[in-house]
């Protein structure tokens, strides 16, 4: 008997599983997919909004700005990347410089701070190459930008090193109610738990379903993205947006925290909740949404990948965050956009109410670091020098582009909630992120793997069960 | 600690060797070539079909061997080598930072630098190619090495896009290992690759080649499922109305090579439209004391050519080094 299950292993899921492993809990993460970090946490605009956007007495609104100040923190303890990268949206005209005051009065509500409009030649300081039919910004500072799928993975890593189970490659088929908790029935086998956790991304309606009757619906939207070369990642020192519309935030041009230059997102409601295709007619819309911002062209000549990811939006409007009326069952539905700033707050205040329910108490022997990692290409020259004397397999560069070392790629495979297929190598430590985009290192990749994991080259996956890179030796 | 040698040259492929080997000829003594992979002879190692070397040589070598020649002079010629060396970074005054596994951080003042780091090949990702992204869509480059020098098949049904000769030696390449291409397209009017491996590529085991074509779709969630073909207009725009679907498990992109210049443009050396680095009458860069050849300043249809121009930039760098 488990005394939580999270369903889901995504940027909540993952992080709600770290903060429960907080408490004297046993607790147990399943994700249906292959890898952590798998849907909506993925692939989106990996920005940790500063919260002026959301409606004042939402839930969007409490978590996001609370998660936005645990940010700083959290990347100390989990060591992912977090860049602050003040946020600038964007006014074409007196019109929409009107909803810029509506704005920044909203942030002041929900009590994100620094939060000023700029004008002029404050303004063009701020970002130099910005389109002068830009009348006027509102720039927040406290917003950042980071990698997504890093969040969830170093946080499920760190809950699995103070003794989280995780359960990958798993789907929950069913669940239903015990005198004293609720049994969670999957495609391999059964686990009972005083509590369960529905984090389940563009599934969450159906798992909470299987429990009470139909609540809310999820209705996945995806969004396109366009990520150009690093030599261009300095185009804007901003993350820039238009002015918000019904229809979300738009399409936004950011650093990356790669140091590329992130374009997008459109979005497109989607029946299939798990197929993340691009189509020329939204990439099209992407570039020419973006081209306004500047007072140059956008280089999309420099283009080195196109993607999409899915959001999985509730026809409620906002978060769906708690108790639910089924004792032992709680959630975190309907996590679109601010969902990755709130991912850390709503984690916070679920465990906490979770750990209450169950009356438990806080483990002093909980260690909320993360155990370093190594990343070559962030080093000074000093610091390189000192490691490669150290330790010579730091000097074995695999990904030319990113410079990524053959030791960080084995050590990826052997933490917790290690790597266990190429793409899962390129979450975890870059390598194949760059402009060849892994054509000189994914061969060596897939030996790595094979080597370290111990199976024949042709079992290497790219991604999930069934995506086999090779197919078969050659006779 | 090493001692600082007199030329540089960065890339020890078929560019790279010719031009340490002209250098050493012309008086220069210290030399040191620095290679990224733990071996040398570049792409050549992985292009085991013939064609190479009819030039330089007359006669008609597979890559290897092409490069084993190469290798040979280079060590009998007493050159120095750095294998599994990458260099990080290399400045307008001619400082190169490099790691080794052997030697381990390295800073070097040379008098000069030849710049041999050859090409990438374009991706899917470039392209920007609609539809999903799963197993199964590859440059044709690391499929024939996964072929040639992993022992692995990439894929058993495929279409290959672009007409680039590495994708015309992979249609030939992957035929005779058993694989099925079902065919090649083409985006522009005519093909880019060389007459001799159109006709002994393609037209010798009957594979079609779709001019004016492009993929418009791929398909496949974990693996590829299929693509969407259509034909182009004169603006290159698909016509979408006339799409059709292939079955396939793999997309294999032969669309073009890119001079992988990106370590000298970071210390200034401009480069041309391509992203080849421009050089003068001297093959020397906008860097004084930087010369380029191979790859790195255009893509070469012909190793032999490579070579050529390898073993000038080589004589010009012994030349400056000369203060001649």
């Amino acid at each position: 008997m488990e005394d939580v299950i999270v369903i889901g292993g995504g940027v909540v899921g993952c992080l709600t599983l770290r903060a429960l492993a907080s408490w004297k809990l046993r607790v147990r993460l399943i994700e249906k997919q292959y890898d952590l970090a798998s849907g909506a946490t993925m692939a989106n605009s990996a920005i940790v909004h500063a919260g002026y956007d959301p409606e004042p007495g939402t839930r969007k609104a409490r978590f996001n700005a609370e998660g936005n100040r645990l940010y700083p923190a959290l990347a100390r303890e989990l060591d992912f990347l977090f860049l602050p990268t003040p946020s600038l949206v964007t006014a074409f005209g007196e019109e929409q410089e009107e909803t810029l005051e509506k704005l920044l009065a909203r942030g002041r509500e929900n009590g994100v701070e620094g939060l000023s409009i700029l004008r002029g030649e404050e303004l063009f300081r701020a970002e130099p190459r910005l389109s002068e039919k830009v009348t006027a910004a509102l720039r927040a500072p406290t917003a950042g930008i980071t990698e997504p799928w890093s969040v969830a993975i170093t946080a499920a890593e760190n809950a699995a090193d103070n003794g989280a189970l995780l359960n990958l490659g798993e789907e929950v088929t069913g669940l239903s109610r015990l005198p004293d908790g609720i049994l969670v029935t999957t495609d391999k086998g059964e686990y009972k738990a005083r509590a369960v956790v529905n984090a389940a991304g563009v599934w969450a309606d159906r798992i909470h379903d299987m429990l009470l009757p139909h609540a809310f619906s999820i209705r996945p939207r995806l969004g396109q993205y366009y990520l150009l070369d690093r030599k261009v990642g300095d185009l804007v020192k901003n993350t820039l947006f238009a002015c918000p519309t019904r229809e979300g935030k738009g399409v936004l041009l950011s650093p990356s925290v790669h140091g590329k230059l992130l374009i997008g997102p459109d979005a497109r409601e989607v029946s299939d909740r798990e197929l993340t295709p691009t189509d020329a007619e939204g990439l099209r819309f992407v570039r020419e949404s973006a081209a306004r911002f500047l007072r140059e062209p956008l280089p999309m000549n420099l283009t080195i990948r196109t993607y999409a990811g899915i959001r999985p939006t509730p026809d409620t409007g906002d978060f769906i965050v708690g108790k639910t009326d089924v004792p032992g069952f709680y959630q975190a539905a309907g996590i679109e956009s601010p969902g990755l700033a709130s991912a850390p707050a709503i984690a916070r205040e679920l465990s906490e109410t979770v750990a209450r329910d169950l009356g438990a108490a806080k483990r002093e022997d909980f260690n909320p670091f993360r155990r370093k990692q190594i990343r070559l290409n962030r080093m000074s020259e000093e610091e390189k020098r000192e490691l490669i004397s150290r330790d010579s397999r730091y000097a074995v560069i695999v990904c030319k582009c990113e410079k990524v070392s053959e030791a960080e790629i084995v050590d990826a495979i052997h933490r917790n909630a290690g790597a266990r297929s190429v793409k899962g190598v390129k979450k975890r430590v870059g390598a194949g992120f760059g402009r060849c985009q892994a054509g000189f290192c994914q061969p060596v990749v897939v030996s790595i793997l094979a080597r370290e994991l111990g199976i024949p080259k042709d079992q290497v996956l790219y991604d999930g069960p069934g995506s086999e890179i090779l197919k078969g030796k050659v006779k | 600690m090493r001692t600082e040698p007199d030329l540089i040259v960065i890339g020890g492929g078929s560019a790279g060797m010719a031009a340490a080997l002209e250098a050493k000829k012309q008086g220069i003594e210290k030399i040191l070539i620095l290679e990224t992979d733990p071996y040398l002879g570049g792409v050549l190692r992985q292009c085991i079909h013939t064609g190479f070397g009819l030039h330089t040589f007359g006669e008609d070598l597979a890559g290897p061997e092409y490069a084993a020649r190469f290798i040979r002079q280079v060590e009998e010629a007493g050159i120095g080598v750095l294998l599994s060396t990458p260099v990080l970074e290399v400045t307008e005054d001619l400082t190169v930072r490099a790691m080794s596994r052997d030697e381990g951080y390295l800073e070097l003042h040379p008098k000069a630098i030849v710049a041999a780091t050859g090409c990438r090949e374009r991706s899917a990702g470039t392209i920007a190619i609609p539809g999903t992204r799963p197993a199964g869509v590859l440059t044709a480059g690391t499929a024939q090495r996964y072929l040639n020098i992993e022992g692995y098949h990439a894929g058993k049904r495929v279409v290959i896009l672009g007409s680039g000769d590495i994708g015309l030696i992979m249609a030939r390449r992957l035929t005779l290992e058993g694989a099925k291409v079902l065919l090649v397209a083409e985006l522009m009017p005519k093909s880019g690759g060389l007459k001799r491996n159109i006709v002994q590529c393609l037209e010798d085991f009957d594979i079609p080649l779709l001019l004016s074509t492009t993929v418009v779709e791929i398909h496949g969630r974990e693996r590829v499922e299929g693509v969407s073909l259509a034909p182009v207009d004169e603006n290159l725009t698909p016509i979408l109305e006339k799409k059709w679907r292939v079955d396939c498990d793999t997309l294999l992109l032969s669309v073009g090579l890119v001079p992988e210049t990106e370590l000298f443009q970071a210390a200034g050396a401009p480069v041309e439209k391509n992203n080849g680095l421009r050089v003068d009458e001297n093959l020397m860069t906008g860097i004084p004391g930087l010369f380029a050849c191979g790859n790195a300043v255009k893509v070469h249809d012909l190793v032999d050519n490579v070579t050529l121009q390898g073993v000038k930039a080589g004589g010009f760098a012994a030349a400056f080094i000369k203060g001649e």
